[in-house]
């Protein structure tokens, strides 16, 4: 336990820390808003980094666990009338055990087949969740409006929400610390860089690589029960985006794949200069093409993404940054 | 219920020899190259957009530009394989996905800035023919006879002319062919510029009979995943089977259990060939 | 590539990070602003800024956004224009209330790109931005589901339009309020008018595009004939975005029913028509949502000729002063035809029915505020819950239960069929029902 050596450490835990404070300190709608979708980046971007980053394997259906997470916490709420708290812990679970039976099976896959393999893992879901009667098939499910009332009025179901949007995101990046800082962490970047190598010397790969993906699952899970509370509603088409997949991958990339504080930066500078050029008049209309031209950037001049790129530049920074 | 299973069967195959086209380009990509070309759907509509364009401003019939998207559509694919492939091509293979991954952005974002996302339609006279239970449509009829004139042409370039020869040569072992004085880039980007040409001629045969947007290429990227997993990742002829064993397994589906339980077997049995037998059905060449 | 590119490079794009980071910072000082007293629970609604005697005019902002790209392009831009006439025309006058204050209205909009998440955060940032008085929804069931959560989380009255699914009002909702007939209702006409025609058809095959709105109608459409002793003999669904209808078409042969129902949107529904057309499908009656009303309807050639389409209103409609005062409801707004002849002039072509309901959510919203007398949330609401009027777009109430409230229970569809006229021109007739009917159904389809 040393992760908390680093200044690293306090330097990224300060910033979510910073971002959630603005937001109860100014008490504003829109800003929260803003906030909750950059945090809820933020967070599907780290959990996913414990799979890609630390671990090398490349995870297009990282998306299958945010809507199946959702889909399962929606319908506790809204069928059996749980409370969001126990909601949010059941989702997470839901896709760390989605993510464990999975594991065991495609972590056996290297390379582009294991990207491939999530690929269908993610549309299997969401088909068979469009034929799927509990869950709503194609049109879903929502939540009475009165369901906000436990919660003291829907205005303060929102604060809520953010609070603990805000929690799970400090929570992440604390886990996402000590893993890379373990023994655990270390057999994980072993296998990254050689799993043969690393599976010849007595690293327990198999293991070591489910695990990994449970805890990347878990997260998204929760972070999808979050999401959907606080939409009312939830339809398949909206919770297995394979788009938003990529677009974590991107995040993730951006700032830079297997540092803790790279996924962080990299997820809120997307949602921000995606919303940037949405909104800018000039841009409107070339928005998507422009993000991938800075994408195309990154992946040809700087692979290593800002924080990796910066720690190749500044041999100083080295100790700062992890 | 045989007559159903007949005209089901007979649209699911036509329609496989244009999947199978569409997919040949994802599968020569990766044999070759070992890229996961995720530019491809985006490419597709590129070729129906430039038949609709041809069509609609110049009143060229879409038969007639094929030969003009093909030639365009080489060349596109020179200039992506040069500009943002060539530079990863030796990275970590998520460097490539994500590279062509932005050129598929940059495609859809510059497509949605210039043609909006209205729905648009190709609209030839089509003729028909009665047999039986089952209709053929001209337009189906065509395509098919096109796809499979392009898949024998390509076998014949891979199998008979020097540069289909280096390309194979490239494709089983990348140094070796180097040291046999084969120029990679050349060839690398030869077979980018075909698998791109395949993609672009598919889109066009199927802009003939359905209806597209910017965005239609998505849904055909992910059929073209599953087909060449069916027919084997980096099996160019294999990925024409794949196509049509899915066009049937279309047809086939729908007469036992309703449509929308199609995709749901397409997927998992998509993810369990990947598990059981990588290579695919037909396996690797 | 030389290092002082790289190092170049990777500067501006910082640059260009902290460009978007400030640039997205400037609307922070709103931020430090105290904050919008956020609603109380939904039964006791925000008060809206109430006007101040002391000026004369008082400007209401009305939010909504509406789809400029992306698969609801088409029907969502006739909404906004006839929002668009109605603004124009209430604003030559303004609203006069009770204290003397003269109404202006002013319409913030943004295009949600036919995408739920940019609606939802586009509706916050419309309630806490652009502080907006009232709402109007976006088009399409599925995009005005999402939007009226946020409408009721703040505590803001959403008239909603080319939102047809029941299942948005039957969600505890009190500020939400549906225009439109509700899906329920939108294919039992089409039942009745089969049934019209001809008495021995026995058979419906049911085809429909699996979205909210279209499952909606389907379903009740379907228990709806089923009570009136039709054979469902297929019933199924595709996913929105289909393109390639050949297994259904086979289906259909397969099943050989008298008539077809069903369909979804604009691009899946003339698809749908179109692939029948081909297939020569032999079926004497084929009604489909949404699709058939559409002008663009027509450039399907042969294919649309004698589809029959249900339509919340059509031009030829028979609403007047003098229907209202015989049926004893209050008549509101201009004329039927003076609506067409203004939306013309300013349009160049006739409106359908989205540009008539969009026209009804102003007109509506107008009407709500004369009668409160006052641009208070709650008393505007009152006023909503009381309404029961005939304006040009038909009869329009409010369900006012505590299960489906909001829920539109006045307004009736027509359905309108695609007919030839003496040149041969594809035109679209009143079909249904047989009192407002402007043509005689074309029964059975000849193919």
């Amino acid at each position: 336990m040393k992760a908390w050596r680093y200044p690293a450490f306090w330097l990224t835990l300060g910033l979510v820390a910073a971002a959630g404070a603005v937001v109860f300190a100014t008490r504003s709608a829109t800003l929260r808003e803003e906030m909750f979708l950059l945090l809820m980046f933020v967070t599907l971007a780290s959990s996913l980094n414990i799979l890609l980053g630390f671990t090398g394997y490349v995870n297009f259906g990282h998306i299958v666990f945010f809507g199946l997470g959702g889909y399962v916490g929606f319908y506790l709420m809204s069928q059996h009338g749980w409370p969001l708290w126990w909601a949010t812990l059941a989702g997470g679970l839901a896709s760390a055990l989605l993510a464990w039976v999975l594991g065991a099976a495609t972590l056996r896959l290297r390379g582009a087949y294991f990207a491939l393999a999530t690929i269908g893992v993610n549309e299997a879901v969401r088909a068979f969740v469009n034929n799927f009667r509990p869950f709503g098939g194609p049109t879903g499910m929502s939540l009475n409006f009165a369901v906000y009332r436990q919660y003291g009025g829907p205005a303060n179901a929102l604060w809520w929400t953010f609070g603990a949007m805000f929690g799970l995101t400090l929570l992440v990046i604390l886990i996402s610390y000590l893993v890379k800082f373990s023994r655990f962490g270390l057999g994980l970047m072993s296998i990254r860089e050689d799993e043969d190598a690393a599976m010849v010397l007595g690293v327990r790969t198999p293991n070591l690589k489910t695990w990994a993906f449970v805890l990347s699952a878990l997260f998204p899970g929760m972070v999808g029960v979050l999401f959907f509370f606080k939409n009312g509603n939830v339809e398949p088409g909206d919770a297995f985006r394979l788009q938003m997949s990529i677009e974590i991958i991107v995040m993730v990339m951006l700032g830079g794949s297997g540092t803790v504080l790279g996924p962080a930066i990299g997820s809120a500078a997307y949602e921000r200069l995606r919303g940037y050029l949405l909104t800018s008049p000039i841009f409107k209309n070339l928005h998507l093409a422009l993000a991938g031209f800075l994408l195309l950037i990154i992946v040809l001049f700087v692979p290593a993404g800002l924080v990796g790129w910066l720690r190749n530049r500044l041999p100083k920074l080295r100790r700062v940054l992890e | 219920m045989t007559e159903q299973l007949l005209a089901s069967l007979t649209d699911g195959l036509l329609l496989g020899f244009v999947y199978g086209l569409a997919s040949m380009g994802l599968s020569l990509i990766w044999g070759v190259m070992r890229v996961i070309n995720l530019a491809h759907g985006a490419t597709m509509v590129l070729g129906m957009f430039a038949t609709y364009l041809l069509f609609s401003t110049f009143g060229i019939h879409p038969y007639v530009a094929l030969p003009i998207i093909v030639v365009l559509s080489l060349l596109f694919g020179f200039l992506v394989y040069a500009t943002a492939v060539h530079r990863v091509i030796n990275a970590p293979y998520l460097s490539t996905l994500l590279a062509t991954f932005a050129v598929n952005m940059m495609i859809i974002g510059i497509g949605t800035a210039v043609f909006t996302t209205t729905p648009r339609n190709v609209d030839i006279p089509v003729g028909r023919i009665q047999a039986g239970p089952v209709t053929l449509l001209s337009t189906r009829l065509v395509a098919t006879l096109i796809a499979v004139i392009v898949t024998a042409g390509l076998y014949l370039l891979l199998y008979r002319t020097r540069p289909g020869k280096a390309i194979r040569a490239v494709a089983n072992n990348r140094a070796a062919a180097r040291l046999m004085g084969i120029s990679a880039f050349r060839t690398l980007a030869l077979s980018f510029g075909l698998g791109t040409m395949l993609a672009a001629a598919a889109g066009a045969l199927i802009a003939t009979f359905f209806p597209f947007t910017i965005l239609s290429g998505a849904g055909y990227q992910t059929k073209g995943f599953v087909i060449c997993v069916l027919g084997g990742l980096g099996n160019p002829t294999g990925a024409l089977i794949g196509g049509l064993i899915l066009g049937a397994l279309e047809g086939i589906i729908p007469v036992f259990m309703a449509v929308n339980w199609v995709p749901v077997i397409e997927f998992v049995l998509f993810v369990l060939i990947l598990l059981v037998k990588p290579s695919g059905l037909l396996g690797a060449r | 590539m030389t290092r002082a590119f790289r190092v170049i490079l990777v500067l501006s794009m910082l640059a260009a990070l902290a460009l978007s980071g400030c640039a997205k910072a400037t609307p922070a000082p709103t931020a430090t602003q105290p904050p919008k007293p956020t609603s109380p629970p939904a039964a006791q609604p925000t008060v809206a800024p109430t006007p101040k005697p002391t000026p004369v005019t008082k400007t209401v902002v009305i939010g909504f956004t509406s789809s400029k790209t992306g698969s609801q392009e088409v029907p969502s831009t006739g909404q906004t224009r006839g929002l668009e006439l109605w603004l124009e025309q209430v604003n030559a006058k303004g609203v006069t209330l009770p204290d003397g204050t003269i109404v202006k209205f002013e319409f913030k909009t943004y295009d949600d790109e036919s995408n739920k998440e940019r609606v939802q955060q586009l509706y916050t940032k419309l309630i806490n931005d652009d502080k907006t008085n009232f709402l109007i929804s976006p088009y399409s069931s599925g995009l005005t589901d999402a939007a009226a959560v946020i409408a009721e989380q703040y505590g803001q009255i959403m008239i909603t339009t080319g939102a047809a699914s029941d299942a948005t009002y039957k969600k505890g909702y009190q500020l939400v309020f549906q225009l439109y007939t509700p899906a329920s209702r939108y294919l039992t006409g089409a039942v009745d008018l089969l049934a019209k025609l001809d008495p021995t058809a026995k058979k419906i095959a049911i085809v429909h595009e699996n979205d909210k709105f279209s499952t909606d109608v389907v379903n009740a459409a379907k228990a709806y004939a089923e009570s009136k002793g039709y054979e469902i003999v297929l019933f199924e669904g595709y996913d929105s975005g289909t393109t390639d209808f050949a297994p259904f078409i086979n289906k259909i042969i397969g099943a050989a029913p008298d008539a077809i129902m069903g369909g979804g949107h604009f691009a899946d529904g003339s698809t749908f028509a179109k692939q029948m057309y081909e297939k020569q499908v032999k079926v004497k009656f084929i009604a489909l949502l949404v699709a058939p009303p559409e002008l663009k309807f027509a450039d399907i050639g042969e294919a649309a000729f004698g589809i029959i389409g249900p339509s919340q209103w059509e031009p030829q409609a028979a609403y007047s002063e003098a229907s209202a005062k015989a049926a004893g409801i209050q008549w509101y707004g201009p004329s039927v035809a003076d609506f067409v002849n203004a939306y013309n002039a300013k349009y160049g072509e006739n409106p359908a029915y989205h540009a008539a309901g969009g026209y009804a959510a102003g007109l509506i919203l107008q009407k709500a505020i004369e009668d409160a007398g006052s641009l208070d949330t709650a008393k505007v609401k009152a006023a909503l819950d009381a309404m029961d009027v005939l304006t040009c777009y038909g009869h329009v109430k409010f369900d006012t239960s505590a299960e489906a409230h909001g829920l539109q229970v006045a307004h009736e569809m027509v359905y309108i069929q695609w007919q030839k006229d003496a040149s041969g021109k594809l035109v679209k007739q009143v079909v249904w029902p047989a009192e407002g009917k402007s043509a005689d159904a074309i029964y059975p389809l000849s193919r």
